[in-house]
C-alpha cells in the first residue's frame, strides 16, 4: 500500500511536469516553461527604463562604433568604415527584430514546417515548387561573386550572428518560447530569400489561366472589348506625349498561335486590383522654399512586427536615414544629404506559365522546338518538426520549375495551374543588393539611374528628387515580349512563345523634370502605349489614386512639407465621382423602404470621401460590389473565370448601357443596366440591415471596412484593430489590412528635412510600449520630424541612449 | 519550516535552472522534512505558488501589463488577472504534488 502510493504520487507529479513541457500543435505552447515567471513569457515585459546606454563587446568589429537611440528608438549607426557600419546595423536589428527577420526566411524558403509540424507542408512544397529557395541560392552567387556585396552580406551576418549569440534562452523573443525552438544562426542566403519573398509579393501571380478559359468560352473579338491592352481612362505615369531618347529593339514577332492549346487546369494565384502604392515629388518652383519635396508610401498588408525598420547609417562616404526590411542591410526607401527616392510596384507582367508536354511517364524529358530536351530534377529537402524529412523533387525546364505535375493535386487548388512550367523574373538572378548600396550614397540622377542597373526584380517605379531635379524611372527586368505575350497560357513546345531577350536597362519608362512641375505614380500604366514601342503587360492598377495625386499636385504652388503630408490622408475616391452621380440618376425611388431612402440620402450628398464616420462609403462599396457582381458573375464566374476590370465596368455604365452583359443568362427574362442598378442597391442596403439592424453607427465606414493590423504568424491578441477612414481607391488606401506601410515626406535643399511615420514600431516585442507606439499617429496622418543627424555629438540632446560598440581584442 | 525552505530553495534554482527545477526541489526537500501528505501539498503549493506570484505580480505592475493582456486575449481568458492567477495555480500544482511524492516515497522507504 505504501508502495503503491509512493508510485502513484511520483507518476502523477513527473505526468504533471511533462504534460506542461510539451506543447500540443500550434494552439497550445508548453505552458509550464511559456508561464513561469521565470524563464516564460513574463520575462518578455519590457519596463520603462530597461533601455539605457551601454557598452557592447561585438566580436569582429573592426574600429568603435557610436549607436544613439532617438525618442522614436530609431538607431543613428557612426561607424568608421562599411564593414563596420552594416555589422553593426545586422546586430540592431537583430536585437528589434530576431524572430521576424528569421520566420520571413523560413516562410519564404519553404521551412515553416521544421518549427511548426506538417500541417504547413504543403505550404513548403509550395515555395519549393515555385523555385524559391533554387533561385535565393542563385541570387546569393550573383551576390558573392562581387567582393563588395559580399563583404556587405557577409558583416551584415555577422552583426545578427554576435547578437544572437549573446543571448540566453530566458531573452529570446516571444515567439521562440510560444513555438519552442531556438534561433539559428543568420547566413546571407537568408537575405537572399527576403529579396525573393519581395518579388513574390510584389510580382508572384497572373491571370493567365482565367483569361485562357475567358477566351476559349468568348474569343478573341469580345476579349479584345472586355479585356483591352489600354484602358478606358488613364493617366499613365510618364506623361503622355514625352518623346523617348532611344532608338528601340526590334520587337519579337506575334506568332500565329499566341495561347498553349489545351488548359485543363484549376488555377492561379488572382492579381489582385488593389495592390498600391504611391510616390511623387514636385519640382522646386512650386514648393515653398525653393526646392523639390518628395513624398513616398508603399502599401503592404499591414503587420505587426511592423514590415519595416527605420535605421539611420553613417559613414565615410555615406549618410543616409530610411526603412527596409529586417534582414536586408542599407536603406530601402529614403534620402541622404543629396537625393531622396521612394517606390511604388510597376505590375507589369514578369510571370508566365507555359505548357509542358512530357515524353512520357518518367517525365524526363520535353517536347521544345521539334526536340525532345532532358529535364532537370531538383531535390528538395523538407524537415518537419518531430517527424523524418520529405524529400521533394521539383522538375525544371529552360522555362522554369514545373510547379504541379497533372497528376497531383496543387497548394491551393484555385491558385496553381499543373502541367505548366514558370518563368518568373524573380528567378533571375541580378545584385539588387549592390544596387541598394549605391543608391544610398548616390548624389545626383546620373550616379542613381547608374545604380539602379542592377535592380532586377520586382520592378519598382522609382521616384526621384535632388535639390535641382525631380524624376520618375520605372525600373527592373523586363522581357521584350510581343504584344500580348503572356496574357494567356503560353505554349512550352513553341520557341516564339520563350522570353526573347529583355528591354534595356536605359529604355525602361523615365522621365526627369518633365513640363508640368510633377512626377507621380500610383501602380497605374507606366506609360502610353503611343509614347513607348515595348510591351509591358495590359493589366495595372486603375487610374483613380494616380488622377486624384496628379489633381492636387496641379493645384499646389507654395508646397510645404505639411501640403504632402494633408494628401497622403487623402480619402476622396474618383472611382465614386465617376460613376454615383450615373448610379442614383437611374434608381426608381417611389417604392424605397425607410432604410433604403435613408441610404439613398446618405448617398446624394456625399463628396465621395471615405472618412471612418460616414455611412455613404459603405452603402456605396456594398452597392457597387453586388452590381459587378450581378453584371459579369453569371458570365464569367470567379470559379474559373476572369472578371473584367472595374475600368471596363464603368466605360459601360457610362457610355454603353445597353451593353448585352447587363443581362443575367440564367432568367428567363431580359435584365437592363437599370435593373442590375436597382437590384444590386437593394442588395446592399439588405446586407448591411442584415449585419447591423436599421441603420446606426455600426454602418460607419470605419466599422463596416473592419480595418485592422494583424500579428505576422496571425496570433491572436497580438494586432491591433483601427477605426479608419480610407479605402483602396484612395491616396490614404488602407483596405481591410492592406494599406500605407510607410509614409515619408522629403523636404530638400541645402538642409535636407523629413517627416515619415508607419502603422507600428521599432521593436517586435508584443511586450514593449515600441511595438506598436506609432499607430495611432499613423491613423490620426501625423508624421513625425526624422532625426537626420550629420556627426554622431548632432543635436545630441535628443539621443539620449547611446551605445558604443567595440570590437574584441 | 517545509513551505520556508521550499519557498528560498526553489526561488533560488528557478533563477539558474529551468522551471521544473521546482519539481525536484519540493520532492526532496518533503523527502526530507515532511511530515504528513497535507502538509507536504500545501507547503509545496504555497512555497512555489508564492513564487511564481511574487514574480508574476513584479512583471504585471513594472511593464503596466501590456504583454500579460495581450497574452490573456491569445488565451482567450478574460483578464491579465486571470491569467496571472492561472500562472500561480499552475506553479502552485507542479510544487504541490511533486512535495506529495517525495513524502509519500520517504514513506515507503522508511
Amino acid at each position: 500500500m505504501k508502495w503503491l502510493k509512493a508510485a502513484l504520487a511520483t507518476f502523477l507529479a513527473v505526468l504533471v511536469v511533462y504534460g506542461l513541457n510539451r506543447n500540443y500543435g500550434t494552439e497550445v505552447p508548453a505552458l509550464g516553461p511559456f508561464l513561469s515567471p521565470y524563464e516564460g513569457f513574463w520575462l518578455n515585459s519590457e519596463r520603462n527604463g530597461d533601455f539605457t546606454s551601454e557598452e557592447l563587446t561585438i566580436e569582429g568589429l573592426r574600429q568603435p562604433v557610436q549607436i544613439r537611440f532617438d525618442s522614436l528608438r530609431v538607431p543613428h549607426i557612426f561607424a568608421q568604415n562599411d564593414h563596420d557600419l552594416y555589422l553593426a546595423q545586422g546586430y540592431v536589428t537583430a536585437k528589434d527584430r530576431l524572430w521576424q527577420m528569421e520566420f520571413m526566411t523560413h516562410a519564404a524558403a519553404g521551412r515553416l514546417s521544421e518549427i511548426i509540424g506538417d500541417q504547413t507542408l504543403a505550404l513548403d512544397q509550395y515555395q519549393r515548387r515555385m523555385g524559391m529557395m533554387k533561385s535565393a541560392k542563385e541570387s546569393l552567387q550573383k551576390f558573392s561573386s562581387d567582393p563588395a556585396s559580399k563583404a556587405l552580406l557577409d558583416a551584415y551576418a555577422a552583426g545578427v550572428n554576435a547578437y544572437i549569440k549573446q543571448l540566453s534562452p530566458r531573452e529570446y523573443p516571444l515567439e521562440y518560447k510560444l513555438l519552442k525552438y531556438a534561433p539559428e544562426a543568420w547566413t546571407p542566403l537568408k537575405t537572399a530569400l527576403l529579396l525573393k519573398r519581395l518579388a513574390y509579393d510584389m510580382t508572384g501571380f497572373s491571370d493567365d489561366l482565367r483569361m485562357t478559359n475567358n477566351l476559349r468560352k468568348y474569343g478573341n473579338s469580345v476579349m479584345q472589348d472586355l479585356f483591352p491592352d489600354y484602358p478606358f481612362r488613364e493617366e499613365p505615369i510618364i506623361p503622355v506625349g514625352t518623346p523617348q531618347s532611344f532608338k528601340p529593339l526590334p520587337i519579337p514577332a506575334t506568332p500565329a498561335e499566341f495561347v498553349a492549346g489545351l488548359a485543363s487546369h484549376t488555377l492561379e494565384r488572382q492579381k489582385p486590383e488593389n495592390l498600391g502604392s504611391n510616390n511623387w515629388a514636385v519640382t522646386g518652383t512650386r514648393t515653398a522654399n525653393g526646392y523639390p519635396l518628395l513624398a513616398s508610401d508603399p502599401h503592404l498588408n499591414l503587420t505587426l512586427p511592423s514590415i519595416w525598420h527605420a535605421v539611420q547609417l553613417h559613414a565615410p562616404g555615406v549618410n543616409v536615414y530610411g526603412v527596409i526590411i529586417p534582414g536586408a542591410p542599407g536603406v530601402g526607401i529614403g534620402f541622404n544629404e543629396h537625393i531622396a527616392w521612394g517606390m511604388t510596384n510597376v505590375g507589369s507582367d514578369v510571370l508566365d506559365w507555359y505548357e509542358v508536354k512530357f515524353k512520357d511517364a518518367s517525365r524526363r524529358e520535353y517536347w521544345h522546338d521539334n526536340q525532345w530536351k532532358p529535364i532537370k530534377r531538383v531535390l528538395e529537402e523538407i524537415k518537419i518538426k518531430g517527424k523524418a524529412s520529405k524529400i521533394d523533387t521539383v522538375l525544371y525546364t529552360h522555362h522554369g520549375p514545373v510547379a504541379y505535375l497533372p497528376n497531383e493535386e496543387p497548394y491551393r487548388k484555385a491558385t496553381t495551374p499543373i502541367g505548366h512550367a514558370l518563368r518568373w523574373t524573380a528567378h533571375d538572378t541580378q545584385n539588387e543588393l549592390m544596387a541598394l548600396h549605391s543608391v544610398n550614397r548616390a548624389t545626383n540622377y546620373h550616379a542613381f539611374k547608374k545604380a539602379l542597373t542592377t535592380w532586377a526584380a520586382p520592378a519598382f517605379n522609382f521616384v526621384y528628387a535632388d535639390s535641382q531635379n525631380i524624376a520618375i524611372i520605372s525600373n527592373g527586368l523586363f522581357p521584350n515580349k510581343w504584344k500580348g505575350q503572356g496574357q494567356y497560357l503560353l505554349d512550352g513546345s513553341n520557341p516564339t512563345h520563350d522570353w526573347q531577350g529583355w528591354i534595356p536597362m536605359d529604355h525602361v519608362p523615365q522621365v526627369m523634370n518633365p513640363a508640368r512641375g510633377f512626377v507621380s505614380s500610383a501602380n497605374q500604366s507606366p506609360v502610353s502605349p503611343k509614347d513607348y514601342p515595348y510591351y509591358l503587360g495590359s493589366s495595372f492598377a486603375g487610374y483613380e489614386r494616380g488622377a486624384r495625386i496628379n489633381q492636387r499636385l496641379s493645384a499646389m504652388t507654395k508646397a510645404v512639407p505639411d501640403s504632402f503630408k494633408l494628401l497622403q490622408m487623402d480619402n476622396f475616391n474618383v472611382h465614386a465621382q465617376n460613376v454615383l452621380p450615373t448610379l442614383l440618376a437611374q434608381l426608381d425611388t417611389k417604392a424605397f423602404t425607410s432604410a433604403q431612402r435613408q441610404a439613398y440620402q446618405a448617398l446624394s450628398t456625399w463628396k465621395y470621401q471615405y472618412v471612418a464616420e460616414a455611412v455613404a462609403p459603405s452603402v456605396f462599396e456594398e452597392w457597387w460590389q453586388a452590381l459587378s457582381r450581378n453584371t459579369w458573375r453569371d458570365e464569367f464566374p470567379v470559379e474559373n473565370f476572369k472578371v473584367p476590370a472595374r475600368d471596363r465596368t464603368v466605360q459601360m455604365l457610362l457610355q454603353e448601357p445597353n451593353a448585352q452583359w447587363f443581362d443575367n443568362i440564367e432568367t428567363p427574362q431580359k435584365e437592363t443596366m437599370q435593373d442590375v442598378i436597382q437590384v444590386s442597391f437593394t442588395q446592399a442596403v439588405d446586407s448591411l440591415t442584415k449585419d447591423y439592424g436599421t441603420v446606426n453607427d455600426q454602418w460607419q465606414w470605419g466599422h463596416h471596412k473592419n480595418s485592422s493590423i494583424g500579428h505576422m504568424a496571425r496570433l491572436p491578441g497580438f494586432g491591433t484593430k483601427l477605426f479608419a477612414g480610407g479605402s483602396a481607391n484612395s491616396i490614404n488606401a488602407l483596405n481591410g489590412s492592406h494599406g500605407p506601410s510607410w509614409r515619408m515626406v522629403v523636404e530638400m535643399g541645402p538642409e535636407v528635412k523629413a517627416y515619415g511615420v508607419y502603422p507600428g514600431g521599432q521593436s517586435g516585442n508584443p511586450g514593449s510600449k515600441f511595438y506598436d507606439n506609432l499607430v495611432e499617429d499613423w491613423r490620426l496622418g501625423k508624421l513625425h520630424e526624422l532625426l537626420f543627424l550629420t556627426f554622431a555629438e548632432d543635436r545630441k540632446e535628443q539621443t539620449n541612449v547611446v551605445w558604443v560598440m567595440k570590437g574584441k581584442k | 519550516m517545509l513551505f520556508v525552505l521550499i519557498l528560498i530553495l526553489s526561488l533560488i534554482a528557478q533563477l539558474f535552472l529551468p522551471w521544473w527545477s521546482v519539481a525536484v526541489v519540493c520532492f526532496a526537500l518533503a523527502f526530507w522534512k515532511a511530515h504528513r501528505g497535507g502538509q507536504a501539498f500545501t507547503a509545496g503549493f504555497l512555497g512555489v505558488g508564492l513564487t511564481w506570484l511574487g514574480a508574476a505580480l513584479f512583471w504585471q505592475v513594472v511593464s503596466d501589463g501590456i504583454l500579460s493582456a495581450r497574452v490573456a486575449e491569445m488565451f482567450t481568458v478574460e483578464s491579465p488577472w486571470v491569467l496571472l492567477a492561472v500562472t500561480v495555480m499552475l506553479g502552485g500544482l507542479v510544487g504541490g504534488v511533486s512535495a506529495v511524492s517525495g513524502f509519500f516515497v520517504r514513506r515507503a522507504l522508511v
